[in-house]
């Protein structure tokens, strides 16, 4: 997001689920759409029967697989150098869109030279994807004006997820594919409501609808929208607010309805972090594996007891209407939060979600046009200025937010931890289709933990030979920041040298592994590459 | 554009419209069974047949393209008594136990058989039999109630992607199943469920917690579980949830996961906070709320007098409404004096 904010003015899915099915080309990388978005999979197989390519880069045979014209399958962390050689292909072979360039972008002349050594052959050796595949994927790309580019976690959750971001839209502006129908950007986000907590300033250095804190001008528009003082400071992302707490620098932390311990890499030092705290509360609906570290706990309200909205990943702005009431004497968020804040000396007042909403609105032009009346009808997709906006379904089309936007030279880093004698395998991580991120919800719904409710290892047959492994044997896999043992799943879903954990079980959590070095700009953790070896 | 009559009505209608397509473009109604607006038409069950001039036989509307000057009649006598003798054909190999059945509130064959007056049935005869037993957690398959009328078939293939299902034997054996009639092993997506027209196929936790005397609401609402934001329907019982559905209506045309579809019981599970708790030693006790709260807001106090307000951090959540996501940084920033709030966007 970070990434796409500073090219193109504005980070968020650029087009619309809907279109998806008339796309031509749908190039899919580091998403396992059909375990993790399956209905807009759905939409994906739609565009390949009426005749669509679909490319997939991903390490594992993802299901969708079964449905691409070609699956680029490079290793893990080397995406850099399968994008930069296909813009190279593009160049070259000069299948470039000079006229939406000229009209655009800027900066292609000095970004051209960047690509020079990124020949198919040079990444090939870097990715493993035969040269001749990764052109062919180019051409495909660019030869078509109804060209999508959809990712997900795969892409962000590396130490060089903005430079992967980046080369993404690199391709896109060498194309033209963006700004149009059936084209664009596409992050596939992952929870309910990430875009919208996004949106409304659940972020360190912007306040709601992204403006930013460093700016004077909105500090002011805020202290006066909500008659208190601001400051100045930007704050801490939640992976620097971990290692903050783990330094003793951050003392009290308030946890919302998230899993951290679960959710973040290197799980022991997630919980040596929250132990280190004065003083923790955790507001949830569960017990999670956080809330137990709490010093208060306070039981909040699913979806179904509370009234209010979620934003999709495509921007749409829809109503979370009420069927139950809270259980026992659990309290709806927004009245535990201004309870809280009567007490911290900013009182509260709000008689319904509503107003809340109308608030949002106030302060934040781009969802002005929207009110809870309208959205009694359908969901509208921001930007929604004004109320007679039927909502937008593709952003850019009369130019990007930032003017001309710039190409960005990107060059190939390693990711932080590479394999080695003593850690000879590379494991990834992610999402089955059966459970739902840390387990919180769906562990504790009995036909999925019928037919989900293990954990395994997935690796390829090769290694389990080496390792004279049987399919069902526990093994203890190690990286050098924990251990777990876990079932092994013989298959070939990953490639030899490559081990898939799924992140949803916590009593072989994937995060006890997983590596938390951050990628430099947007503080996001190497969640899908780190060292381990495998024990049996 | 195409000009034809329909019932002598005159309708227009773009080029490859087919015949049923135009008709209910028009607000004339033709019974169907197997046609699914969102499927690829198979003309199987053949209750939508009409008469057009110039053809002797019947013609079934859902796969017959319109064409320019076409006559089309959809009510005749002679059409109401073959669609009366489809019905009873279906019904004689239909278990009509329909106050034993799940489905009966949402039963397509049931509305036809009202709608088209079959009262009575001259058809008897040899009924299939099955065994219903599938060991899968999901999805109740009762075949016997099956009507084949492969809307299930379709949609695991067209829309899906997967392929679990498909017609197996011939004739009055034809049946659907997985391959060699092994359990369902699938995404269990349960579109198949969605889009059945009798109670053959369902879901196997609905209705549970179904008590007698208690308002039943179905809501509108949006699924809580990936960022695609699929719109569902809680159909509620009191306080239980009996079964999730999806409008066609919306966005996502009614299709949905195995975690939107058959998911939802976490909702009501025993499990769920109901108390506030503070740490009294080592153990989590129940407190009053304005004990919670008071304590709350004392401690956050205190670490904001003795460290700085900047040693005090909020993690907003992904899984939240909008409203509270507001509500939770402005107490952040506006109560607590920190920028520092963030949410898991980046895990």
């Amino acid at each position: 997001m970070a990434s796409l904010a500073t090219i193109f003015g504005s980070g968020a899915m650029t087009n619309s689920i809907r279109g998806i099915k008339h796309m031509e080309v749908i190039f899919i990388i580091g998403s396992n759409t059909k375990e993790s978005h399956p209905v807009i999979a759905n939409q994906m197989i739609k565009a390949h029967s009426k005749g669509a390519k679909i490319i997939i880069a991903d390490p594992r045979k993802v299901p969708l697989v079964r449905f691409a014209d070609q699956h680029l399958r490079l290793k893990p962390g080397t995406d850099v150098a399968l994008i930069n050689a296909m813009a190279h292909v593009i160049v070259k072979e000069g299948l470039h869109n000079s006229e939406f360039m000229e009209d655009r972008t800027q900066g292609f002349e000095a970004w051209k030279s960047s690509l020079d050594e990124f020949t198919p052959e040079f990444a090939e050796k870097l990715t493993g994807v035969p040269a001749a595949d990764i052109a062919q994927a180019a051409r495909a790309y660019a030869g078509s004006s109804k060209a999508g580019i959809f990712y997900t976690m795969g892409i962000t959750q590396h130490t060089h997820g903005v430079d992967n971001v980046s080369c993404l839209a690199n391709l896109a502006l060498l194309t033209g594919n963006i700004g149009r129908e059936y084209t664009g950007i596409n992050p596939l986000r992952g929870q309910n409501n990430v875009q919208g907590a996004c949106d409304v300033g659940g972020l360190p250095n912007v306040y709601p609808g992204y403006q930013k804190v460093g700016d004077p001008n909105m500090r002011r528009k805020f202290e006066t929208a909500w008659d208190c003082v601001l400051s100045e400071k930007p704050g801490l992302t939640a992976t620097e607010m971990m290692e903050k707490a783990s330094g003793g620098r951050i003392k009290s932390m308030y946890i919302l309805g998230e899993n951290p311990v679960l959710s973040d890499p290197n799980m022991k030092h997630t919980i040596d972090a929250l132990k280190n705290l004065d003083f923790l509360v955790v507001q949830d609906i569960f017990m999670t594996e956080t809330a137990a570290l709490a010093d208060v706990v306070l039981p909040a309200t699913s979806f179904a007891e509370k009234f209010g909205t979620f934003t999709n990943t495509e921007r749409r702005v829809q109503l979370v209407r009420r069927a139950l009431t809270p259980p026992g004497h659990a309290k709806p968020d927004l009245t535990i939060i201004q309870e809280m804040s009567g007490r911290m000396g900013l009182p509260m007042d709000y008689a319904s979600a509503e107003d809340v909403f109308n608030e949002i609105a106030s302060v934040w032009p781009a969802i002005e046009g929207i009110n809870y009346k309208r959205l009694e009808k359908k969901g509208l997709q921001w930007p929604c200025p004004t109320r007679d906006h039927p909502g937008t379904e593709y952003l850019f089309k009369d130019g990007f937010p930032v003017g001309k936007a710039a190409f960005t030279a990107v060059e190939f880093k390693p990711p932080a931890e590479i394999t080695d004698d003593e850690y000879p395998f590379i494991l990834t991580t992610g999402r089955n289709l059966f459970q739902y991120h840390t387990g919180s919800m769906t562990r504790r719904v009995p036909e999925i933990e019928a037919v989900a409710g293990k954990a395994y290892i997935e690796i390829h047959e090769m290694d389990a030979k080496k390792l004279g492994l049987k399919d069902g044997d526990t093994v203890n896999v190690a990286s050098r920041r924990g251990n777990i043992d876990i079932r092994a799943m013989i298959t070939d879903r990953v490639n030899p040298g490559v081990v898939f954990v799924p992140m949803h079980y916590a009593e072989a959590a994937a995060n006890m592994l997983t590596n938390n070095a951050l990628d430099p700009v947007c503080k996001t953790p190497e969640l899908k590459v780190c060292a381990v070896r495998i024990v049996t | 554009m195409v000009k034809l009559t329909i019932n002598g009505k005159e309708v227009q209608v773009p080029k490859d419209t087919t015949v049923l397509v135009a008709a209910r473009s028009a607000g004339i109604t033709i019974p169907t069974l197997c046609y699914h607006p969102r499927l690829k038409p198979n003309g199987g069950c053949r209750l939508c047949v009409v008469e057009v001039k110039n053809i002797p036989r019947l013609v079934s509307s859902c796969t017959t393209p319109v064409s320019e000057g076409m006559e089309v009649q959809t009510e005749t006598a002679r059409l109401k008594e073959v669609r009366a003798t489809i019905m009873k054909l279906l019904l004689s190999d239909h278990p009509v136990e329909c106050i034993n059945c799940r489905a009966t509130d949402d039963c397509a064959l049931h509305e036809l058989t009202m709608f088209l007056e079959v009262h009575e049935n001259e058809f008897t005869g040899e009924r299939r039999k099955y065994d219903t037993r599938d060991g899968n957690p999901f999805i109740e398959r009762n075949m016997e109630k099956c009507i084949l009328c492969g809307r299930c078939v379709s949609v695991c293939e067209e829309v899906q992607g997967v392929g679990a299902i498909d017609f197996a034997y011939r004739g009055f054996k034809s049946k659907v199943c997985p391959p060699f009639e092994k359990d369902l092993d699938c995404e269990f997506c349960g579109q198949c469920v969605q889009v059945c027209p009798t109670g053959a196929l369902l879901g196997k936790m609905w209705d549970r917690g179904l008590r007698l005397g208690q308002e039943k609401k179905a809501v509108d609402t949006v699924c809580t579980y990936c960022g695609t934001g699929c719109n569902i329907t809680l159909n509620v019982q009191g306080q239980n949830i009996t079964k999730v559905t999806a409008s066609e209506r919306h966005w996502n045309e009614g299709w949905l996961c195995v975690k939107g579809r058959f998911g939802y019981s976490f909702v009501t599970s025993p499990e769920r906070l109901t108390e506030p708790l503070i740490r009294k030693g080592k153990e989590l006790v129940e407190v009053s709320w304005e004990e919670a709260l008071d304590y709350t807001a004392e401690r956050l106090k205190a670490t904001k007098e003795k460290h700085g307000e900047d040693t005090i951090a909020g993690l907003a959540s992904a899984r939240c409404t909008n409203e509270e996501n507001y509500l939770f940084q402005k107490f952040m920033r506006g109560a607590v004096g920190t920028n520092n709030v963030d949410h898991c966007a980046r895990l």
